[in-house]
């Protein structure tokens, strides 16, 4: 078996006796003791991922805003400098090519962070059609990325690091951590409050120490991949792959509020548009399981026996004791309450369409 | 490397599930190593009583929080007792996987042919020889 990259922490998570497992090209930790445990711990501490595997895409120079305002589907020239915004990058038939975070560094200086799988894709894709006056660099291997998140997250991160008071979600300060340079950033993929904090590489894994020595007292659990996705589908959160691909609208996924729809004049603006103007044929929604079984991805949605459907993400919701999932229906049956199945096996298990978040 | 619990006096086989033989009637449930390797399970879904099964063939699911596992038969026979507290709690494998995680319970026939079974020694080192992978 060839091994796969490795961020500067895959010896720590050996040493903790993780399950290893590979994900986009990369060894990572799927968990540490056990899933249920890891996201239990966010939910009522806190807990501290590696995401090192992650990419920052970053754009410099005068024509950076330009650029990254005609790529992406939020608005970038009233992004002030120290704030961040969640958007997609769209192609020409109005699907998703990646959902990012820009970060606006400077004037002339913004980096998107963006999803492992994608960053090459992502990476040709953007210097395929920034302007010739911007500086586009990936700079994915100059960086560990750790999130910390649970309602502990404020508290431990204040032993190590100095917080600007009252902090907004959205908002990112250059600072350090463990007395190493660091952008916290005040966002995250749980649903419950936290940081992420981008770092050199080579100060990973002594950031990774000092807030696993400074959080233990209050509950802090390192937490592996198999945790973050439980924890982002009961928040609803898109996965590229599964919610988003490239046949996906954003608007069919629910996100028209990250895509400026007045403005346009971004990459896929105009077949976004032209798809609005078309009866849609899906809307994601939300469902949970109310008879016994988990639907995971790719199983069917039933209505009245006929498959009108597909779940695009499904797993047991350990806050809520039962199994969730999101899919696409037709958009008449997106409506809370509504009853559907869910195929599971040679069963059609009852389900409902409920209101997202989950919690 | 992890120590397993892999009691002396159980049958095993290679899709690690141990069978404890009393006369004609097999208990059936998965091992220690199984269970770890597992994770927390979430569900477990098993025939009902009454239902044939034939050696080597699924019987049932055993699902973690991120996967799903086929149960396969380790004898012939007919299904004569299924662990009913596993749809509440089928936490139950994890924390006691040859005493309240059991599964099913079988009645074979007499000249039921067991030797493929592994012996505890034996299924031992079917458990190290894929833990040095």
């Amino acid at each position: 078996m060839s091994a796969g990259k490795r961020t500067p922490l895959y010896e720590a998570h050996r040493a903790l006796g993780a399950r290893i497992v590979p994900f986009a090209g990369f060894e990572m930790p799927v968990q540490y003791t056990s899933i249920l445990e890891e996201h239990a711990a966010v939910r009522n501490a806190a807990g501290l991922f590696d995401v090192s595997h992650m990419g920052e895409i970053h754009l410099s120079g005068p024509g950076a805003v330009a650029s990254v305002e005609r790529l992406v589907s939020c608005p970038v020239a009233s992004l002030q400098t120290g704030r961040v915004r969640y958007g997609l990058l769209c192609n020409e038939e109005g699907g998703v090519v990646d959902d990012v975070t820009v970060y606006r560094l400077a004037d002339d200086a913004l980096f998107l962070c963006v999803n492992a799988s994608n960053i090459e894709k992502d990476y040709r894709w953007i210097v395929r059609h920034a302007q010739r006056d911007a500086r586009v660099e990936d700079r994915s291997d100059r960086f560990g990325l750790l999130a910390l998140q649970g309602p502990a997250s404020t508290a431990i991160l204040s032993h190590v690091a100095t917080l600007p008071p009252a902090m907004k979600r959205f908002r990112f300060v250059p600072g350090s951590v463990a007395g190493a340079h660091a952008l916290i950033s005040h966002t995250g993929y749980t649903g419950s409050d936290g940081f992420e904090l981008y770092v050199e590489a080579q100060d990973t894994l002594r950031v990774w120490h000092a807030l696993l020595e400074a959080g233990k007292p209050l509950g802090l659990l390192p937490c592996g991949l198999g945790a973050r996705d439980t924890l982002r589908l009961e928040a609803a959160l898109p996965l590229y792959g599964h919610e988003l691909d490239d046949t996906t609208s954003p608007l069919e996924a629910g996100l028209a509020r990250f895509v400026k729809r007045e403005t346009g004049g971004f990459l896929g603006a105009e077949a976004i548009e032209r798809r609005a103007q078309e009866p849609a044929t899906r809307a994601l929604a939300g469902f949970v399981v109310e008879d016994r079984g988990v639907a995971r991805a790719s199983y069917a949605i039933l209505h009245s026996g006929e498959r009108v459907g597909v779940v695009t993400s499904g797993a047991p919701s350990p806050t809520l004791g039962k199994s969730i999932g999101l899919g696409y229906v037709p958009p008449a049956l997106a409506v809370p309450g509504t009853s559907i199945e869910i195929g599971i096996r040679e069963r059609a298990v009852a389900a409902r369409i409920v209101a997202t978040p989950f919690l | 490397m992890a120590d397993y619990e892999i009691p002396a006096e159980l049958h095993y086989t290679r899709e690690d599930e141990w069978c404890r033989v009393e006369g004609n009637r097999v208990v059936i449930g998965v091992t220690d190593y199984a269970q770890q390797q597992l994770g927390d399970i979430v569900f477990v879904e098993l025939p009902a009583v009454g239902t044939a099964i034939e050696r080597g063939e699924p019987f049932g699911v055993i699902e973690s929080v991120k996967a799903v596992s086929d149960l396969y038969a380790p004898v012939t026979g007919e299904v004569v007792e299924v662990n009913a507290d596993l749809g509440d709690r089928p936490e139950q494998v994890n924390e006691d996987c040859y005493g309240d995680g059991w599964l099913i319970a079988v009645a074979i026939s007499d000249d039921a042919d067991l030797t493929e079974h592994l012996d505890a020694a034996t299924y031992r080192r079917h458990v190290e020889e894929r833990g040095q992978e």
